[in-house]
């Protein structure tokens, strides 16, 4: 398969980065610095990543908000302009396509963030899904994203951007937004649990934009980050991945995601089996109390009993110890019960915690 | 890459160095390069036996994990216990972090001088 670049591959290269194929994209897995100090310069400073692969979908027309709420679990009624919601979007069983952030440009407008392995089913299961005055357009292909995270995200962007080009609340954007002549959307969010907002712009303009927030950070301690501190810093706050932590085979209420699922809704695609289906496992957060490194594919168990399967897990180079977490039974599933998994033939233990395992506002 | 002149190599990318009848073993420059941040080293134990050319432990990175090979059949003698709690040491210094010490040897796999293994390593770059 031919792999896709982001307009950002040659800026890449340039900065050293170690490419990979991901998602059918060439990005940096990492940079000379490193996943950990990559990860720490997040967690104590700030980072950029390159994001552009993820897939960005609009959805406008008199009838738009009816099909969103149609189409996706969460309820979009209601949001203020600029507003983010985290939503599912599931087939009639309950599984999910994927998940993603739908904002609310205007009235008549959304602007919709998927992953970018899952964009093209995404994008064939919207258009399978239109009726009534409302049209999915993709235009994945000319938007770049641009993350700048972490506690001095905000000091780095100030030296680019006016103070009211900031947006005022986690989960919200200012679309219309320019730095240095270039039209962007600033986002506050992020895949990090770190702070820290998103860019999007025109593809075209990305390199110069990375090239103005590595000089504006450069002071703060601005590196960039590749795609192992994306999900070291995604796995350590708890957020999770689609592939991993859901798929078309889980459930959002099996896999923690409840509040993006709103059953008050009269109706949307995946209400009923959502209703009837039984919950018989759920998400946990595992602390690795034994020696070794409890990584995604690994059986887990409660004595001799298998109750799941790990569904992520690294080393989490800010909290300094291995955590995973897992699809298990319910039986195994309250905080402090004691597990194990099967790491390659061998038992190691691990303790159910609280999820997120790092916080901003929870210390280690 | 960095590939010294005094221990010899396999193509697996574990470098070996004979101290008298005992090969010390640890993994390469560019095995630790490949690897990224070390976080976790498994070992076997004093007195277990390694085969040449077969797995004696795994190290893991961020991002994943990897056997290491041994490249001679013999008994383990020592294991570097300073390892299991910093496994960073072999990405600072992978020539001196060695990992295990073998004696009673009985065979070794087919070893590359650092200029045959720099450009084994040339190869599985390209």
């Amino acid at each position: 398969m031919m792999e896709k670049t982001t307009p950002l591959y040659e800026t890449h290269k340039k900065y050293g980065g170690k490419i990979v194929p991901f998602a059918g994209y060439l990005l940096p897995v990492q940079y000379p610095s490193g996943v950990i100090a990559e990860h720490l310069a997040v967690r104590n400073a700030c980072g950029i990543f390159d994001v552009s692969h993820m897939g960005e979908i609009t959805c406008t027309g008199p009838d738009a908000l009816k099909r969103l709420n149609h189409i996706l679990t969460n309820d979009f009624t209601g949001m203020y302009d600029g507003q983010a919601r985290y939503s599912m979007m599931c087939y009639d069983d309950g599984g999910c396509v994927d998940d993603l952030i739908v904002y609310k440009v205007r009235d008549e407008h959304y602007f919709i963030v998927v992953n970018a392995a899952n964009k093209d089913k995404d994008f064939a299961w919207m258009k399978e899904h239109e009726a009534g005055d409302a049209v999915f357009t993709d235009l994945s292909d000319s938007v770049a994203q641009i993350s700048v995270q972490g506690p001095k995200a905000e000091a780095v962007l100030s030296r680019l951007l006016p103070p009211e080009g900031f947006p005022e609340k986690y989960y919200s954007a200012l679309f219309d937004q320019s730095i240095h002549g270039m039209r962007c959307v600033v986002s506050k969010t992020g895949y990090t649990g770190a702070g820290g907002y998103e860019l999007y712009l025109a593809a075209s303009d990305a390199p110069a934009m990375w090239e103005l927030l590595m000089a504006a950070g450069k002071e703060d301690g601005l590196i960039p980050c590749g795609l192992g501190a994306r999900d070291t810093l995604r796995l350590e706050a708890g957020m999770p991945l689609y592939g991993h932590e859901m798929d078309e085979t889980v459930t959002p209420l099996e896999t923690g995601l409840g509040f993006c699922v709103k059953m008050t809704k009269e109706s949307f695609i995946g209400k009923k089996a959502l209703e009837t289906k039984e919950i018989t496992r759920t998400r946990v957060g595992l602390r690795v109390t034994g020696r070794g490194i409890v990584r995604e594919h690994m059986p887990v168990y409660l004595g001799d009993t298998q109750v799941g399967m790990t569904t992520s897990g690294t080393h989490c180079p800010y909290l300094g110890y291995p955590a995973a977490m897992a699809l298990v039974s319910l039986e195994a599933a309250a905080i402090g019960t004691k597990l194990t998994a099967d790491v390659r033939g061998r038992r190691v233990e691990m303790e159910v915690v609280r999820l997120p395992f790092y916080s901003k506002t929870k210390r280690k | 890459m960095n590939c010294p002149e005094n221990v010899r190599y396999s193509k697996s990318h574990e470098w070996v160095k004979m101290e008298g009848g005992t090969a010390v073993i640890g993994l390469t420059d560019f095995a630790q390069g490949e690897l990224g941040d070390l976080v976790f080293v498994n070992l076997p134990e004093a007195g277990d036996t390694v085969v040449a050319g077969e797995a004696f432990g795994d190290v893991e990175s961020v991002k994943a994990v990897s056997d290491v090979f041994s490249p001679v059949t013999g008994t383990v003698s020592e294991i570097n216990e300073e390892l299991l709690d910093h496994p960073e040491l072999i990405n600072d210094a992978p020539y001196e972090a060695w990992l295990i010490k073998v004696e009673e040897i009985t065979d070794e796999e087919e070893l590359l001088d650092a200029q045959e293994y720099a450009a084994h390593c040339e190869s599985e770059k390209a």
